[in-house]
């Protein structure tokens, strides 16, 4: 889920990781400023055509946002069940929900901001490989090498906790213990193993530490960097075009009118 | 080049009552190759992290000297050189290039210089993929490669392996030890921690042991220390070349045959393993061998009744599909013992860790007690009962794994390379346990890569073939 797709196929994909990051953050962040569904449905727009320059295929792209698909649907029939105002016309009467136009336009306008808002950081993290980003972290932005570095090691132990939480799970069947249909039971043995795994875990982390200690790491004598990364001026100018792009979406939706802000 | 002094030399673990090591003299030259020795607490490990820099002051109490090159160690890092046992934690970075250039960027080695010294180190050590092979696909002896050559690039002075190949299997153990000796370089001095004795002894010219209680209890050459000190080695659990094990097999397997305890019928799970056909009876040590990444541990969760199958059939006899069953009823008739003990502890005492299967099926307190006071006593952690599970070594947890297991009588045993990294003492006790086991009627199957095991006690062994 979280591990790059492709390796720097699209023009947009090379670019410094840290410039990526920035122009995710200089178009998302423009979009929270209102409520209306216009905005964060143009911004949508944008982010699908620049999708083909970071060499990401439509259909890499929708297994990788189905979360977010979730979450939309989940706001929807939240709104439709608890929506305080309900105005507009009538479409339909479910039981006691009135499901009114109002109510629909909101939770619309909700389910495409979570998407207008997070697809950036889904391109981004689908084409940045996490050592390039800690590179970059701590080259062009000066992040610790502690911070940067010490995050990607821990990283790489993630995809072992999967495994791990298996093997804890299938011991403790092994011991005779389980929850049957009891939930509170079944929560018990939920917590037990996840305390397991934290133990396990942390230990792993101490055993990681020291073993980055003994090959010099933070010794307090400033670091090379075998990775060269770059931002040069390409770099600069997506985090500005991206900018742009926000204002000129943002700018869109006040001349048509719909532009709602979030304060006041 | 490092030379290593010690004098009087004691560490104390903050908060212990009991010296980790203790009146430790001894000076190691120029280029000599040590391998040091001694039974399990003597302080192996942590001479070598006192060596490599790595006990903070804060963190406990020292006397003594300890010097490298006329250093202390914390300011004689970049001399010194560590690699560890387990592969998975040592490996920093996600692809193999990067992770022998981590320790390079560390010292500062100007950046165009840092991509020939790698190349150079992996190359030292027999690496045969490109830099941005992923260390996650490397199988585990290939990562301990990888990482002798992440020590290997900062050019150490003094290289410590601590116990390098404890956590492999036989093939990767191989790989190992052929990197370090294709890698030796004569002006290296190195010190070596492990029990194995037969496979460190072509890297070394000099034997130290130690004393468990402090001081060192011989020094020289190999062959002059074994031959006066070999036997009491052996019996603390060092396995000293040379020395037989004690055989268990059963004279002959019986020709007519009860009823399968568990039999797979063409028993397979997805990406893991292969159908399988096998039936495990009464009264018989069937171990399950066969090269890494073919199933023999899935196979071993199917036939104790932890996994379900994808396809085929596991049936237990008395009492049909095992992965059906309630974990308490399993416990009564099938024990599993992993490989990793520590994954079965669930209590935070010895003793309650072992009434937890006789409680969860209804015993009465004094069965628990019963149960719990004969299991302490076969398997020799009785001076545990109150201890903590995760403080135990390797050989007590492994005996408390199995003595878990056996707290609920099953009528068929599984084991998951049960001896693995076990020393020889913990090695000879329970395969005398496991074989008396199998003299009262148990039936005890053993996934293992151990040929000794094999050897000295399976009735019968079931090689599983890559497909």
């Amino acid at each position: 889920m979280l591990e790059p797709v492709v390796g720097g196929t699209g023009p947009l994909a090379r670019r410094n990781p840290v410039a990526k990051l920035a122009a995710a953050l200089a178009f998302s962040a423009p979009l929270l400023s209102t409520v209306d569904p216009l905005t964060p449905a143009l911004g949508l727009l944008v982010e699908l055509a620049a999708a083909p320059a970071f060499g990401l295929r439509y259909a890499t792209l929708a297994r990788r946002a189905w979360p977010l698909l979730v979450a939309a649907l989940g706001i929807v029939v939240t709104m439709v069940l608890f929506a305080a105002s309900r105005t507009g016309a009538l479409l339909v009467s479910l039981g006691p929900f009135d499901v009114t136009t109002g109510v629909l336009t909101g939770a619309l306008g909700l389910a495409l901001r979570i998407f207008a808002v997070a697809l950036p950081g889904v391109l981004v993290f689908a084409t940045t490989d996490p050592t390039d980003l800690a590179d970059a972290l701590v080259q062009n932005l000066r992040a610790p090498a502690r911070f940067a570095i010490g995050a990607l090691a821990a990283f790489r132990l993630v995809p072992l906790l999967g495994h791990e939480w298996q093997m804890l799970t299938l011991a403790r069947r092994a011991r005779g213990v389980d929850a049957g249909r009891n939930p509170a039971a079944r929560l018990r043995l939920f917590a037990s193993t996840a305390f397991a795994l934290l133990v396990g875990a942390l230990r792993r982390g101490g055993r990681l530490a020291v073993a980055m200690d003994a090959r010099g790491f933070d010794s307090g004598v400033p670091r090379t960097y075998a990775r060269r990364q770059v931002f040069r001026r390409s770099d600069a100018a997506l985090v500005a075009a991206s900018a742009v792009l926000a204002a000129a979406v943002l700018a869109t939706s006040i001349s048509v009118g719909v532009f709602r802000g979030i304060v006041g | 080049m490092s030379e290593v002094v010690l004098r009087g030399f004691a560490w104390r673990h903050a908060g212990r009552r009991a010296w980790a090591v203790r009146g430790v003299d001894l000076r190691i030259a120029h280029g000599e190759r040590v391998l040091l020795l001694g039974p399990s607490g003597a302080g192996k490990s942590t001479l070598l992290a006192a060596l490599a820099g790595l006990l903070p002051e804060d963190s406990g109490e020292a006397a003594g000297e300890v010097q490298i090159d006329g250093l202390d160690p914390r300011k004689a890092r970049e001399r010194v050189g560590l690699v560890f046992q387990d592969p998975q934690t040592q490996l920093v970075m996600a692809r193999s290039g990067d992770d022998v250039a981590f320790g390079l960027e560390n010292r500062a080695v100007p950046a165009e210089r840092i991509w020939p010294r790698v190349d150079e180190a992996l190359h030292r050590v027999g690496f045969r993929y490109p830099r941005d092979r992923p260390t996650a696909a490397l199988s585990g002896g290939e990562q301990q490669r990888l990482a002798l050559a992440g020590v290997l690039a900062l050019r150490p002075g003094l290289l410590l392996l601590d116990e390098p190949t404890a956590n492999l299997d036989p093939p990767g153990a191989r790989l190992v030890r052929d990197a370090i000796a294709g890698a030796r370089d004569p002006d290296t001095t190195m010190i070596v921690v492990e029990h194995r004795v037969a496979d460190a002894l072509p890297l070394v010219d000099r034997v130290v042991v130690l004393e468990p209680g402090g001081g060192i209890r011989a020094d020289g050459p190999p062959e002059a220390v074994f031959a006066e000190h070999g036997d009491r080695l052996a019996d603390e659990g060092v396995w000293v070349p040379g020395r037989p094990l004690p055989a268990h097999r059963t004279p002959a397997a019986p020709s007519v045959r009860a009823d399968a305890l568990v039999r797979a019928d063409g028993a397979a799970v997805r990406d893991r393993l292969a159908p399988v056909d096998l039936s495990a009876y009464a009264g018989e040590v069937l171990a399950i061998t066969g090269p890494n990444g073919v199933g023999k541990s899935t196979l071993a969760l199917l036939l104790g009744g932890l996994l379900a199958p994808t396809s085929g059939r596991v049936e237990a006899h008395p009492g049909g599909q095992p992965h059906r069953w309630r974990a308490a009823t399993l416990t009564a008739r099938i024990g599993s013992v992993f490989q990793n003990p520590e994954h079965q502890f669930v209590t935070t005492r010895v003793a309650d860790e072992l009434a937890v299967g006789p409680r969860r099926l209804g015993r009465s307190p004094a069965q628990i007690d019963t149960v719990v006071t004969h299991l302490l006593d076969r398997l020799r952690l009785g001076a545990l009962a109150g201890a903590n599970p995760y403080t135990l070594s390797g050989g007590e947890a492994r005996r408390l794994s199995v003595a878990t297991a056996l707290a609920t009588a099953p009528h068929l045993l599984i084991l998951d390379e049960p001896t693995f990294g076990q020393d020889r003492r913990t090695w000879i006790e329970l395969a005398a346990l496991l074989a008396e086991l199998r003299d009262e009627g148990h039936g005890v199957v053993a996934v293992t890569h151990d040929v000794d095991f094999v050897a000295s006690l399976a009735d019968r062994e079931r090689r599983l073939a890559a497909p």
